[in-house]
């Protein structure tokens, strides 16, 4: 009988799935927002209007406006901004330095491997956004700091699947021979170890991006990340705050786009998980 | 034998963590800071103030001395002394540690006793609607920002409804009972304070819910995976094969291999929650290390943040270190292994 080959079935395309489907029209959607922020919203979200404070949704306010007459969608809008480049920021500081840190102790093993490893697990064992807090204390309370500690706080992960997928791979046939024919390490990790490890690192970065923009609106609603009036939806929320009972709207809409821009990144995420590792794949 | 070798390895480990910990928030206190002493001391101290707190903590001296000087203070208990209250760190974080601990448990407490069962529910009607609504609601608790969800829940079940209390711990009109424990809920039984008992639960309620919802998100995709693995199994098969019902099957077959990996769930949980308590507090106005934190950095009190990241950072690992033995103790594999 004549040998043939088996079958394999393509990659599930990400497409194929109807909530992958919206979870990226949902990502473009604030994406679009951050991009057009000045032809879409409908005001200037720093300009006051104290004549109409306070106004509940309307015709001309969709959203309401807050507790110094500012157009809430408009603020939304630009808040979108914000929050996609901060989780673009943390999850490239740390998805290329946790990476980079977990392909070293990889590769390298022995020493080097336990003395990185063993430096990952200290910054696993701080609660996030407690350390986060400290370390935006320490370089005091701006947006810019808030990212450089969230993105301290998100590396380490990255480090350690990084890590995993190295020692997985760097006993493989096509690894050795490219060791054989005396490729340096660094091509090695780069054309040979990184992209066979990439996929696992690419569903914790969607994950990531819904994390940060959540810590990042934390570190906000506290006073540590970005200061009022910027238009940041954490800080939207902490304004809001003290009219929860009588204009809801202050608070309600700006959480509204932190869950659906979070609960966007994180269903991607699960697509991705299903689509690139199946191995990884869980049924949640 | 095996066990205390486990255990041996198990505290050395946190113990090398421990020391990386206070490198790291030694950093944080003394490296990052323009002036650690204006940091620690904040904006307003005098000139003579600041001096004497750089001999006191000798900021002059070489890094790797005012390390050890630092690592001394901590295995001393001293954690410096909060600019905010005047009072020694270590002896705010002992007075907010209970309410905390309480906050955290409910919420935990709250998680399993929904998350498990949502879980089970789901992974039995799988791609049916009941699956369709778990999945929903477990997908927005890992979304959801706590702090919004706090404000959302005050809104409508103290605002609207007025069902429970919208903050503290404890109605101002009602004596907390004495302290044993430093938990209210337990503390009023102990003392058979049933006012304090029903008041002390009811201001349980709003705050745990919050806190708890993304533990429960967690804890509910973890039982529903581990259901659906181990319902797929032969031995559930032969367990139908052989007429059991199903629930049985559900629950003496199924759930109590599917509740393994939950069980580390929830110690990787318990540092969400620590972190989640941070803002849960703050909105509920709830006396803990997550209330004293926000406050401190409020006003800048950086020696009480870096106290309850140092605690916050022993307590993670050693929480962990429970859940291990639970599992060493759970999984006979793992003693064979």
């Amino acid at each position: 009988m004549a040998f043939r080959p088996t079958r394999v079935r393509a990659r599930a395309p990400i497409l194929g799935e109807p909530l992958n489907v919206l979870a990226i029209a949902v990502i473009v959607v604030f994406a679009a927002c951050a991009v057009f922020a000045p032809l879409i919203a409908p005001f200037d979200p720093l300009v006051q209007t104290l004549g109409s404070r306070l106004a509940p949704p309307s015709p001309e306010h969709w959203l309401g406006t807050d507790q110094l007459g500012r157009d809430i969608l408009s603020r939304l809008v630009y808040g979108a901004r914000i929050s996609l480049v901060i989780g673009v920021v943390v999850v490239a500081l740390a998805g290329i330095f946790g990476t980079f840190i977990g392909l070293v102790a990889g590769y390298a093993g022995g020493l080097v491997d336990e003395g990185l490893m063993r430096l990952t697990e200290v910054f696993l064992a701080f609660p996030p956004l407690i350390l986060a807090m400290a370390i935006a204390g320490a370089l005091g309370p701006s947006l810019q700091n808030a990212i450089i500690a969230i993105a301290a706080v998100t590396w380490a992960v990255y480090a350690r699947l990084a890590r995993g997928q190295i020692l997985a791979l760097r006993r493989r046939e096509y690894v050795e021979a490219a060791r054989s024919i005396g490729a340096s390490p660094m091509r090695i990790i780069a054309r040979h170890l990184l992209p066979n490890a990439i996929a696992p690192l690419l569903v914790q970065a969607s994950f990531d991006m819904g994390a940060a923009i959540i810590a990042a609106a934390g570190l906000s609603f506290i006073g540590f990340g970005a200061q009022p009036p910027t238009p940041e939806w954490g800080v939207m929320i902490s304004e809001g705050r003290n009219f929860i009972s009588t204009e809801p709207w202050l608070s309600l809409f700006p959480g509204l786009a932190i869950l659906f821009a979070v609960g966007a990144f994180n269903l991607l995420g699960d697509g991705l998980r299903d689509v690139l590792d199946p191995r990884l794949r869980r049924a949640g | 034998m095996r066990f205390l070798g486990f255990l041996l390895r198990r505290i050395v480990g946190i113990a090398a963590v421990m020391i990386g910990v206070s490198v790291i928030t030694f950093a944080i206190s003394h490296v990052i800071p323009a002036d650690p002493a204006v940091a620690a001391l904040g904006d307003h101290a005098t000139d003579e103030q600041i001096a004497a707190f750089r001999s006191e903590y000798r900021l002059d001296r070489p890094l790797v001395e005012q390390y050890v000087t630092y690592a001394e203070g901590i295995l001393h208990g001293d954690l410096g002394r909060s600019i905010r209250t005047r009072r020694a760190v270590i002896d705010d974080l002992v007075d907010s540690f209970p309410a905390t601990l309480e906050l955290s448990f409910t919420a935990l407490l709250v998680s399993m006793l929904v998350g498990v069962p949502a879980g089970v529910w789901s992974a039995i009607y799988r791609g049916r609607p009941p699956d369709f609504v778990v999945r929903l609601l477990a997908l927005a608790g890992g979304s959801i920002p706590v702090f919004w969800l706090g404000l959302i829940v005050i809104g409508l079940g103290y605002y609207q409804l007025g069902w429970f209390p919208g903050g503290g711990r404890i109605d101002a009109f009602v004596a907390p009972p004495p302290p044993r424990t430093g938990l209210y809920v337990i503390d009023s039984i102990l003392a058979g304070d049933l006012n304090a008992l029903r008041s002390s639960l009811l201001h349980l309620v709003l705050p745990a819910l919050t806190l708890g919802y993304f533990s429960t998100a967690v804890i509910t995709r973890m039982t529903r995976s581990s259901m659906l693995e181990v319902l797929g199994q032969d031995y559930m098969r032969t367990a139908r094969a052989k007429g059991l019902r199903e629930r049985v099957i559900v629950l003496r077959h199924a759930l109590r291999n599917a509740l393994i990996p939950t069980v580390t769930i929830i110690g990787l949980t318990f540092g969400s929650l620590l972190s989640g308590a941070v803002l849960t507090e703050t909105i509920f106005s709830w006396p803990g290390l997550g209330r004293y934190a926000t406050a401190s950095a409020v006003s800048l009190d950086f020696p009480a943040v870096l106290g309850v990241t140092l605690l916050a950072a022993i307590v993670y690992p050693l929480a962990n270190l429970v859940v291990d033995l639970a599992y060493y103790w759970l999984d006979p594999r793992i003693q064979r292994g």
